[in-house]
């Protein structure tokens, strides 16, 4: 076992709360799958990559898609690539096991030093999808059926898994994780993650950009909120484009469209809102 | 140990069973954290709890269990520091409302009111659910501080008085789920029946596997793609009395536009008459006729109307009770028709269910579509596409 597996803390680049230092101690601990959950852009996948980051351990990703079968994980059994073998001869063909492939399950499983796995967005896929691969997780072993052969992880993996809310997920999968819901972060986190991406930023300017950035999110009607990955990269144009200071600070209500906002309105409806509130702020502002 | 704990969490309707016990213990036994109530507090969470929603429950049963059992961290309420007081006071009042109750006695004589009244706070509060605000009364009360209550620990650097759990952080995500575009579409796919029309595209692997078997070299053979072959007519009632539920109109119509792919909707105003219309800005020059409409779509279209039912039940039952327009047949004559036409047919009403029973035409329109009218929330959507999707 690994006895040199010390506490995640988060790491240089990511800032974790208590609460998900417990969760995610306790899924590494007890070798049980992490269930992360929380709006889009707060950091689930990011997760994944900063416990491999802190544990040593490789990732390997397991995207899904909405056509990915859970089967695809454990492996893939190529009969076309057979069939054509079998009609030009290639004495491949007698072997069954030439034809499978595997699949990333099976990839983390036979591995000498344990990996840490990623199944992101599990919520993309099919509604049997989760059920699919209960006894896989729980027991992390499974059978291959063309060849006889049962695969045994020799080294548990930890098991990260995202989800977006877009579909339930079954109870009896549920009760085999342990659940994260990552929550917006508060703004003195917000700026503890600021810091970590943009060491010996002006401290004014991150200031009158957080301002910004939760009013915006204040807006009531917006449609997209903007998260954290979108602050972030809202943060890098803007020193990016070196604009003055002056431009983040003016209070006036009738330029209520933040500068370069194409980094934190992804929704045209969005913009219009704002462009709409630009007006109607120049419109009501007491002549000069 | 902590079974009161489950048994608690259960009663209060956390879906909790004993494999999650069962690895809570194994995880205090394995010593994942160290043994302060925060950390326990934590990993119990990450346990017990599967869903966002919930999660405000829990903290209030987890207050409830451990209220006494676990250590006070923190200034207990009656030994608030003057400071604080003074702090909080003038964050919160306004300097006119400082004035009046500085009126009222010296300011330490208010301090010391002030401070009586958060002990006695901290004592009656009972199970979460609110601190006092009813303080009409009190200088404090109608200025209105935090009415939360937990922030004046929270934001305190000396120390916390609330408890982490206490906070209830999560009180926003504890509602009936939000009826969002995206789970309207969750909802909308049970109406789902797929069929495979138009060009072979897709390649049939189970018949080329089986026709190459058949003719001993490799048999490619193709299939047109599923897709969904649901047909729907959708009206919406627009405007009047309809106007407070734009926003859940909106994203219904959006869910099922994509969604459905055989997708027609018209638009009408408060009940279905001869003409409708497919937009509401030339509703009067550019009217579809709903007799024309009923020769043009077959009966294996699905009918499905939104609208509140809300109107004067003339409007239902006389010829000419249209408040718009002189009608020659009375409404209840057009919803027979199209409910004859189309088998499948169901009614979505944005107004609370609670509500049907005062407005007279509701129960009309109900009783012309056979009862299928459901509330427009997830449930009501679930129910109403149950309905459409039976067999006939």
């Amino acid at each position: 076992m690994t006895t040199h597996m010390e506490r995640f803390e988060g790491t240089g680049d990511y800032v974790a709360t208590d609460d998900l230092k417990v969760a995610v101690n306790a899924a590494v601990r007890l070798r049980r799958p992490l269930l992360v959950k929380g709006e889009p852009g707060t950091g689930k996948t990011v997760l994944a990559h900063e416990i491999a980051r802190a544990t040593g351990y490789p990732l390997i990703e397991w995207t899904v898609k909405s056509t990915t079968k859970a089967q695809q994980g454990l492996y893939d059994y190529d009969a076309v690539a057979r069939l054509r073998d079998g009609q030009l001869g290639d004495p491949r063909v007698n072997d069954i096991a030439n034809y499978i492939r595997r699949g990333k399950l099976w990839e983390a499983f036979e591995r000498d030093t344990p990996a840490v796995l990623l199944i992101d967005e599990i919520d993309k896929a099919d509604i049997d999808f989760p059920n699919d691969l209960l006894q896989e997780l729980d027991r992390m072993e499974f059978h291959v059926y063309e060849t006889g052969r049962t695969v045994r992880a020799t080294q548990r993996p930890i098991v990260v898994i995202t989800s977006n809310n877009e579909k339930e997920l079954p109870d009896a999968f549920l009760r085999r994780c342990f659940f994260h819901y990552i929550r917006f972060p508060d703004r003195a986190t917000m700026q503890a993650i600021v810091d970590v991406h943009f060491p010996g930023i002006q401290t004014t300017l991150v200031s009158r950009a957080l301002d910004l950035f939760y009013e915006v999110r204040e807006v009531p009607g917006i449609k997209k909120k903007p998260s954290t990955s979108e602050l972030l990269d809202w943060l890098r144009l803007l020193l990016h484009e070196d604009l003055p200071l002056e431009v983040l600070q003016q209070r006036d209500p009738a330029k209520a469209i933040p500068p370069l906002h194409g980094a934190l309105l992804k929704n045209e409806q969005d913009v219009m809102l704002f462009e709409r509130l630009a007006f109607m702020a120049r419109r009501h502002a007491p002549r000069p | 140990m902590f079974l009161a704990f489950l048994d608690s969490l259960r009663a209060a309707g956390i879906p909790a069973s004993l494999k999650e016990h069962l690895l809570l213990l194994e995880a205090l036994d394995a010593a994942v954290i160290d043994r302060s109530p925060e950390q326990f507090y934590y990993l119990s969470r990450a346990i017990y709890v599967k869903d966002e929603a919930l999660l405000d429950r829990f903290d209030q049963v987890f207050a409830a269990v451990f209220r006494g059992a676990l250590p006070a961290e923190g200034v207990a309420p009656a030994e608030l520091p003057e400071e604080w007081l003074r702090a909080l006071a003038q964050r919160h009042l306004t300097p006119e409302q400082r004035a009046a109750i500085e009126s009222l006695g010296s300011w330490d004589e208010i301090m010391r009111a002030l401070r009586e009244r958060l002990a006695e706070q901290h004592a009656r509060h009972q199970g979460g659910s609110k601190w006092i605000g009813t303080g009409g009364t009190s200088p404090f009360g109608n200025a209105g501080y935090n009415p939360e209550g937990v922030r004046i620990g929270g934001e305190s650097t000396h120390g916390r008085a609330i408890k982490v759990w206490e906070q209830r952080a999560f009180r926003d995500l504890d509602s009936s789920r939000a009826l969002g575009t995206r789970n309207i579409k969750l909802a909308l796919r049970r109406l789902r029946r797929f069929a495979r029309q138009g060009a072979a595209v897709e390649l049939d692997m189970d018949a080329t596997v089986d026709g190459t078997a058949r003719q001993g070299w490799l048999d490619v053979r193709l299939r047109p793609a599923r897709r969904n072959a649901i047909k729907l007519l959708l009206f919406l009632d627009v405007g009047g009395s309809m106007d407070p539920f734009v926003t859940a109109c909106e994203e219904l119509f959006s869910a099922a536009t994509s969604e459905f792919r055989d997708l027609e909707f018209f638009y009408f105003h408060n009940c279905v008459y001869e003409g409708v219309w497919k937009d509401n800005r030339r509703r009067f020059e550019a009217r579809t006729s709903t007799l024309e409409l009923l020769h043009t779509y077959g009966r294996d279209y699905k009918l499905l109307f939104v609208g509140d039912a809300a109107m004067s039940p003339y409007e239902i039952t006389h010829p000419g009770g249209s408040v718009e327009h002189h009608n020659d047949e009375p409404g209840a004559a057009w919803l027979r028709r199209l409910t004859e036409a189309y088998p499948a047919a169901a009614w979505l009403n944005p107004a609370p269910a609670a509500h049907w029973g005062y407005s007279a035409s509701t129960a009309l329109v109900r009783d012309l579509l056979n009862g299928r009218m459901f509330p427009l929330t997830l449930d009501g959507i679930d129910a109403a596409t149950r309905e459409l999707a039976r067999q006939r």
